[in-house]
């Protein structure tokens, strides 16, 4: 078995998704534990393999850059069987799991014709065998599972493995799509921005949260003031509230939609329904501001404030930006 | 248009898990079980296609012991044609091989589509639809909130972070489907009778040998207990306080 690792760099409309560095970075350990290279394979339109240099800045000793006009758009048949076309010299695949990752690592694990392991928190190598841990059962059962195929094929929660500075050689390699991307069968006729929030939920260091609390959609526009004070946070619903139509599907929080693991999490008006836990409960600090103190939301958050959370958001914004401004 | 939905069983998730004493299986003793929650998407898309063309057939399969024999009549009481139990008793942890069984039993049935969940809520993986696509050789198009058609043409969007796709493929094809796409019916009590009426046809699932084993199942570490610094805006400044000094995220 190669000692090798082979980590799927996404991007999109010619820019690096951090899901790539993340991807670099898992790889790495893999790798580092067999004593193998890192190579990081990188899909899109011309002039994309400028971005091999942040790959080996990360932990990539080689940058497989595949570039053609078929790349402008996901193109998960060409990228799948590109990659899959790659593996002989790999022990290993990883991708983050990702929208973009969880559509290609499937297809490359059924092209090898291996099992996969998706969606991991962790995982341990251990010789040819790698143990993952995945959360299922909206996060309140953590699975552990032995990939013993080779290669093995697996995704890591998005924001499990931060990027890593890990300067490599990051020697460029141009590679040739397998399959003509062109002809792929599944078309994207376009790629548009879902919403107005300049930073995605999956990066943001803090992300502001409403649910039902807040009574009507237009005070989501609390919400977005507070996020707005620190700047650096993206704003996050509750399914209910996406289900009402308030905000829009992609925004939602919970074991059925975004699972993300912000520096600080804020929830408002959030009772803290199971589902909604299961997206958020791994966030490292949780501030949960609700009208019922029994609220279930108060059981996971560090700083709780009982109350009317359309009197406090104001007062706490100006906080934050005068605490932003010292 | 020939439709196959391909359907989990699941528990509510609305309890507190317990772990039975194999260490490997989730304890079933008092759980409900019921169609996963994007499976009943997918059946609802599927019956509304087929409401809109007033043509077609809507087949729903589901692998597993005879328990989801009342899983699949369900989807039968919702408006589902008929059934397929592929009968594996157990618990299936090798997303791989379940696709392959499924694969086996929708290589000939001449679908134009066939429709997965984008995962299933128990296990949550979301990779067997697909494994499924590519075992068949046919398109797929993963995680979609819309579905329309243009003749033989399916026009899907898809959700990225912070974005969205529009996908175009033609049928056949795999789709996996995400929320938003159409809410699940309640079974109307004619569906329901109807449903005891429709056939419900078992046959032994072709489970290639497994080749990853589930270890373990743990519980997650609790969170230290919540704390609750105050009440109104009195709280903000503690809190503002607590924000900076504590946890140094401001």
């Amino acid at each position: 078995m190669s000692a090798h690792v082979l980590a799927f760099a996404e991007s999109r409309g010619g820019e690096l998704r951090r899901a790539a560095l993340e991807a670099v970075t898992a790889a790495r350990r893999i790798a580092d534990a067999r004593g193998g290279q890192v190579h990081a394979i990188l899909f899109g339109a011309a002039g994309i393999g400028a971005h091999a240099a942040a790959l080996g800045a990360h932990g990539a000793d080689r940058v497989l850059v595949v570039e053609h006009a078929g790349f402008a758009q996901n193109n998960p048949e060409a990228v799948a069987a590109t990659i899959a076309a790659k593996m002989s010299g790999y022990g290993a695949c990883v991708a983050t799991a990702s929208a973009t990752g969880k559509d290609v690592a499937p297809r490359v694990a059924a092209k090898l014709k291996v099992p996969m392991a998706a969606d991991a928190t962790a995982f341990e190598v251990k010789g040819e065998a790698i143990t993952v841990t995945h959360p299922g059962y909206t996060g309140k059962i953590l699975q552990s599972i032995t990939l013993t195929a080779s290669p093995a094929v697996l995704s890591v929660r998005a924001g499990a493995y931060l990027p890593v500075a890990n300067a490599k050689a990051g020697e460029v390699e141009a590679v040739a799509p397998v399959a003509d991307p062109a002809a792929s069968r599944v078309r994207v006729t376009e790629t548009a921005a879902g919403n107005t929030a300049k930073l995605d939920l999956g990066e943001a260091p803090v992300i502001v949260s409403g649910g039902r609390g807040l009574k009507e959609a237009a005070n989501f526009s609390l919400v977005e003031a507070l996020a707005g004070a620190f700047g650096n946070a993206a704003v996050g619903a509750t399914r209910a509230v996406t289900d009402d139509g308030w905000r829009p599907h992609a925004d939602q929080i919970g074991q059925t939609g975004r699972l993300v693991s912000p520096d600080l999490y804020i929830a408002c008006g959030i009772s803290g329904a199971i589902q909604h836990l299961a997206g958020m409960r791994t966030s490292k600090t949780i501030v949960a501001i609700n009208k019922d103190k029994e609220a279930p939301i108060f059981k996971v958050a560090d700083y709780g404030v009982v109350g009317d959370v359309l009197e406090i958001l104001p007062v706490l914004t100006e906080a934050v930006k005068r605490a932003k401004a010292q | 248009m020939k439709i196959a939905v391909c359907l989990k069983r699941v528990p509510d998730m609305d309890v507190r898990f317990k772990i039975a004493p194999s260490g490997t299986a989730v304890d079933e003793a008092g759980l409900k079980f019921d169609i996963s929650d994007f499976d009943g998407y997918a059946v609802e898309a599927a019956l509304q296609i087929k409401e809109k063309l007033n043509a077609g057939e809507v087949v729903v399969i589901s692998l597993g012991g005879d328990v989801v024999q009342e899983t699949l009549r369900k989807a039968m009481s919702m408006g589902a044609d008929r059934a397929v139990q592929l009968k594996a008793d157990g618990t299936h942890v090798d997303s791989f091989a379940i696709a392959s069984a499924l694969a086996a039993e929708l290589k000939d049935g001449g679908y134009d589509l066939i429709m997965f969940g984008r995962m299933s809520i128990d296990t949550a993986h979301g990779v067997t639809g697909a494994i499924v696509a590519e075992l068949l050789g046919l398109p797929c198009v993963n995680a979609i909130s819309k579905l329309e058609f243009d003749g033989r043409t399916a026009k899907m969007r898809r959700e990225l972070e912070g974005a969205y796709e529009l996908v175009e493929c033609a049928l056949p094809a795999v789709v996996t489907i995400d929320e938003g796409i159409a809410r699940p019916r309640y079974p109307s009590l004619k569906g329901i009778m109807a449903a005891k009426k429709k056939p419900l046809e078992t046959k032994p699932a072709q489970l290639p040998a497994v080749r990853l084993s589930l270890d373990a199942l743990a519980l997650p570490p609790e969170r230290a207990a919540g704390r609750i610094i105050g009440e109104g805006t009195a709280a903000v400044p503690e809190l503002v306080r607590l924000l900076k000094e504590e946890a140094k995220v401001l």
